[in-house]
């Protein structure tokens, strides 16, 4: 709760600096589900308002045009997620138009697309976009409809209510007459929107709900789409950079500065904080001479990192803290005096690494000064208006000076937000007012796995009591280390006890009821040189591992069945009983055991859960061994969002959390060695391909429950249940990711 | 001035012979539908067709495709099998952010050209470059879906 209490505060205060995409929800992890029932005082007062104070506000967000069409600006970024279709088709349900119909383009800064948290923020991220935004678009789509009718109310001298909607028409059925939206459309932006638009019965939704097709499915299946590193405009240059190879060190004497000013296309070489930059009249003449030029690396400055920094020094950082009190994150009962008590006690301890997000398309920025003293940016970003402070700090103007343009993202899981030196914005900014001219500047893929801002590498311990039944009597866990919440708002932040829900989130808010539970926090630095980002499912992309996986070490030192002893565990929550029931059909039946398949493999079963962003999630992995490797054939997976939007892209989401969640439990890692990322490319930062990819079974329930995440919630489950699979398959218990690093042998 | 046949034209550009085609493509052609991701043939957004081949423009000099039929996404709904794999991957709404699909729809034309009926082993060969949305299921099926359209 503190952590949003904190955060609103620093918001309240006009704080935009470093926001990222937890800002309002830094303790949703410790607050349980921010939008779910339990909300503070001070988001309880704003809710009151219905965070709906920007939804008659028609004009900034809708343009329907003669032809009928219509222009959606969106406070979201699209990059995969289906957020485009979601919300044209939930304006469309209101307005009674058809999302075909819809355009959808990411909104300038602005204080009208404050949608999220109760109308106060806006970023893209938080798997948010949809359940935080519901309400607002339902009624701007109504209030929307409301001034059309009106229009041709006015139009026809008929009294409004005479009049009805077909999608894309308002109908006077007593004289006949009808007219199309785009033909009322200029006449209704002239009228104000009124207070009070009726909303439709749900009973009667057409579109809410229904499996609606995804928008710009042919632009992106023929290359049409234009990503930001697409983008191109007049007198533009192009810039390439090389980062410091260990971070904080910074660009001192050239050796060759003459030879690379004189190769083919250069037009200037740069020295830039932390990097050296090439301006040149292509991509490929830059990267060519600024990959030639010899640097050296001088004094440390800003975000340093140890010459003798690895993976491993990190992770003995995060052991050396066991057994340091930490800060409770969640408590009930004596944890000590219970595990003292207990028949047997079980311990474990997890780890897991550094992941770079890897979406395909690397991060550029393109700037343009103007003569009129204003900055244009085309910049990936899941903050507009984040992006718009920190580009207006580095060039020195007003933030009402600089327009940031959001193209679609070539796919993000997290990472686009501003990240300090993790982004190329600032140096584009840097170069295009050094040179005169605009400048975009690409991250080659190498500078990109260099100063990404990585999925914090994180460590767990566990203590678990049984009395002499088998039952689960006492639990304490602790995780270890910083997430990207306290890298980016600062530990003064984190609330009181201090607890950094993107390292805690998975370790708490778990459903399962222990009598004497003890969940802490305790905290470790990462050093400053190794920038720390939101990657998708944040906390939960480790911890649920960890947890699911110790809780089936319990259920089988218990004699139990990690099926039946979660249900044991769940007995007050139907909702999550229900859950369970709905994944183990989906899977045609739990099966404990190894078995036989048809082909003659040798097969198990793993079951995982997770609360994730305000939905409720229960996956099934089914696997076998080939040649010392893990074989995942299938993975079933019960998602409860509480209420769907759009059926078929939850699907699709789920699918792909499932490979991505996949993909990191497999094989991802990134490796420093003496203070020097490693894994630079995909040859060495190994992604899922298509050759890993199981089958995925999705199931959407829909208990009624506040409205959840859906971007990310398919992930967390996914390691678990398939390193509770291959424990059961082969008795190799991972604890500590990725998988590639252990080969398995049958049992 | 080195001169190549893209999209069935016949283009003159003023490039060094070691560039990468990728890279004329991109930046002296303006076919921004081809794709830069990792620059080493490894994540296969940069594929188009050399001679109807599937190839990692990133990774081949423009010198090399001197003589050569270059097709590139922008004109892959003029080959009659690059139009049904547009199609089937519209229907299937494969795409989540598009970023690789270009080298995608290019990888599974050339498939399907060489292979008008492949099994699931001839599409996991074949189609080997990255997606981070994980869309591969559906790639699969969208494949199937064009096979069967023929």
């Amino acid at each position: 709760m503190q952590v949003e209490e904190a955060l609103l505060a620093r918001i309240e205060a006009g704080e935009t600096l470093n926001l990222s995409r937890r800002g309002l929800l830094g303790g949703v992890a410790v607050a349980g589900l921010l939008l779910g029932a339990g909300m503070p005082g001070r988001v309880a007062r704003a809710q009151a308002t219905g965070g709906l104070q920007h939804a008659t506000k028609v004009a900034a967000y809708l343009n329907i045009r003669p032809d009928g069409t219509i222009h959606l600006r969106s406070p979201f970024v699209e990059g995969g997620q289906g957020v485009d279709t979601a919300i044209a088709q939930i304006v469309a349900e209101e307005l009674d138009a058809d999302p075909a119909r819809f355009t959808v383009t990411c909104a300038p800064p602005g204080a009208d697309y404050m949608v999220v948290a109760n109308g106060q923020r806006r970023l893209t991220g938080g798997s948010l976009s949809v359940r935080s935004s519901y309400a607002h678009f339902r009624k701007l789509g109504a209030t929307a409809r409301a001034m059309l009718l009106q229009a041709a109310a006015e139009q026809w001298s008929v009294p409004a209510k005479d009049l009805v909607t077909e999608p894309g028409r308002v109908l006077h059925r007593a004289s006949g007459r009808a007219a199309e939206y785009g033909e009322l459309a200029a006449l209704a932006a002239a009228l104000t929107p009124p207070a009070d638009a009726p909303l439709k019965d749900p009973k009667n939704f057409r579109l809410i709900g229904k499996p609606v097709p995804r928008l710009g499915m042919r632009e992106r299946a023929t290359g049409r789409v234009q990503y930001a590193i697409d983008l191109k405009v007049e007198g533009m240059l192009q810039a390439a950079v090389v980062h410091a190879p260990r971070a904080g060190a910074q660009p001192g004497e050239f050796g060759n500065e003459a030879q690379v000013k004189a190769m083919p296309g250069v037009h200037s070489v740069h020295r830039l904080p932390g990097a050296v930059a090439v301006v040149a009249d292509s991509f490929w003449h830059a990267r060519k001479a600024v990959e030639s030029l010899q640097v050296i690396w001088t004094a440390l400055s800003g975000p340093v990192l140890a010459e003798d920094f690895s993976n491993a020094t990190m992770l003995d950082s995060l052991k050396g803290a066991k057994g340091r009190p930490g800060n409770p994150a969640e408590q009930a009962g004596d944890v000590e005096a219970a595990l003292q008590r207990a028949a047997r006690v079980i311990e474990a301890e997890y780890d897991a690494p550094y992941l770079a997000h890897a979406q395909i398309e690397p991060p550029s920025a393109l700037a343009r000064f103007n003569a009129d003293g204003t900055l244009d940016v085309w910049v990936p970003n899941q903050v507009p208006e984040v992006f718009q402070s920190v580009a207006a700090r580095e060039a020195g103007i007003e933030p009402a000076k600089v327009r940031i343009h959001t193209p679609p993202l070539g796919g993000f899981f997290g990472r686009h937000f501003a990240y300090g030196p993790g982004n190329p914005m600032p140096q584009a900014i840097r170069l295009a007012k050094a040179v005169g001219r605009p400048v975009k500047v690409i991250w080659t893929r190498e500078e990109e796995f260099r100063r990404d801002a990585y999925r914090p590498l994180a460590f767990a311990n566990f203590r678990a009591g049984l009395d002499n039944q088998g039952k689960l009597v006492a639990l304490h866990a602790a995780g270890y280390g910083e997430g990207p919440i306290t890298r980016h708002f600062g530990a003064a932040r984190l609330g009181n006890p201090p607890i950094d829900g993107s390292i805690m989130e998975g370790l708490s808010g778990k459903p399962y009821r222990v009598a004497n539970k003890r969940i802490e926090y305790v905290p470790v630095p990462h050093p400053p040189g190794v920038n720390l980002g939101f990657w998708r499912s944040v906390g939960h992309s480790m911890n649920d591992f960890f947890f699911e996986c110790f809780l089936d070490e319990v259920a089988q030192a218990a004699g139990r069945d990690p099926l039946a002893f979660r249900q044991t565990l769940l007995q007050h929550s139907p909702r999550h009983l229900n859950l369970l029931k709905a994944v183990t059909e989906l899977a045609g039946g739990w099966r404990g055991q190894p078995f036989e398949a048809p082909d003659g493999s040798r097969r198990a079963r793993g079951l995982a859960m997770a609360s994730p962003f305000g939905s409720e999630v229960a996956t099934i992995a089914e696997v076998s061994i080939d040649q010392g490797e893990v074989v995942v054939h299938d993975v079933w997976v019960a998602i409860d969002p509480g209420q769907a939007v759009n059926p078929r892209i939850i699907a699709q989401q789920v699918e792909s959390a499932v490979a991505i969640g996949l993909s990191s439990a497999l094989a991802e890692e990134v490796i420093f060695e003496r203070g020097e990322p490693k894994t630079r490319n995909f040859d060495t930062y190994t992604v899922l391909r298509s050759d890993r990819m199981p089958r995925v079974h999705v199931r959407v329930v829909e208990s009624g429950a506040p409205m959840g995440g859906i971007g990310e919630p398919g992930l967390p489950g996914v390691p678990p249940a398939v390193a509770n699979a291959v424990a059961t398959l082969t008795g190799q218990r991972i604890r500590s990711l990725p998988f590639s690093k252990t080969r398995f042998g049958q049992a | 001035m080195i001169e190549l046949t893209v999209n069935g034209e016949t283009r003159r550009v003023e490039v060094e012979a070691d560039t990468p085609l990728l890279w004329v493509l991109r930046d002296t052609l303006g076919l921004t539908g081809t794709k830069y991701g990792c620059g080493i043939a490894q994540c296969g957004a940069c594929t188009v067709l050399v001679d109807g081949q599937a190839t990692r423009s990133c990774s081949v000099p423009v010198d090399a495709v001197r003589g050569a039929r270059v097709t590139t996404i922008e004109a892959i709904e003029k080959d009659p099998v690059g139009r049904r794999v547009v199609e089937a991957w519209v229907a299937q709404e494969v795409p989540q952010c598009g970023y690789c699909q270009s080298g995608q729809v290019m990888a599974a034309t050339a498939l399907l050209t060489t292979t008008p009926k492949p099994d699931a082993a001839d599409i996991r060969a074949a189609m080997t470059n990255i997606c981070r949305c994980g869309t591969y299921n559906a790639i699969a099926a969208a494949i199937r879906q064009a096979a069967d359209a023929a």
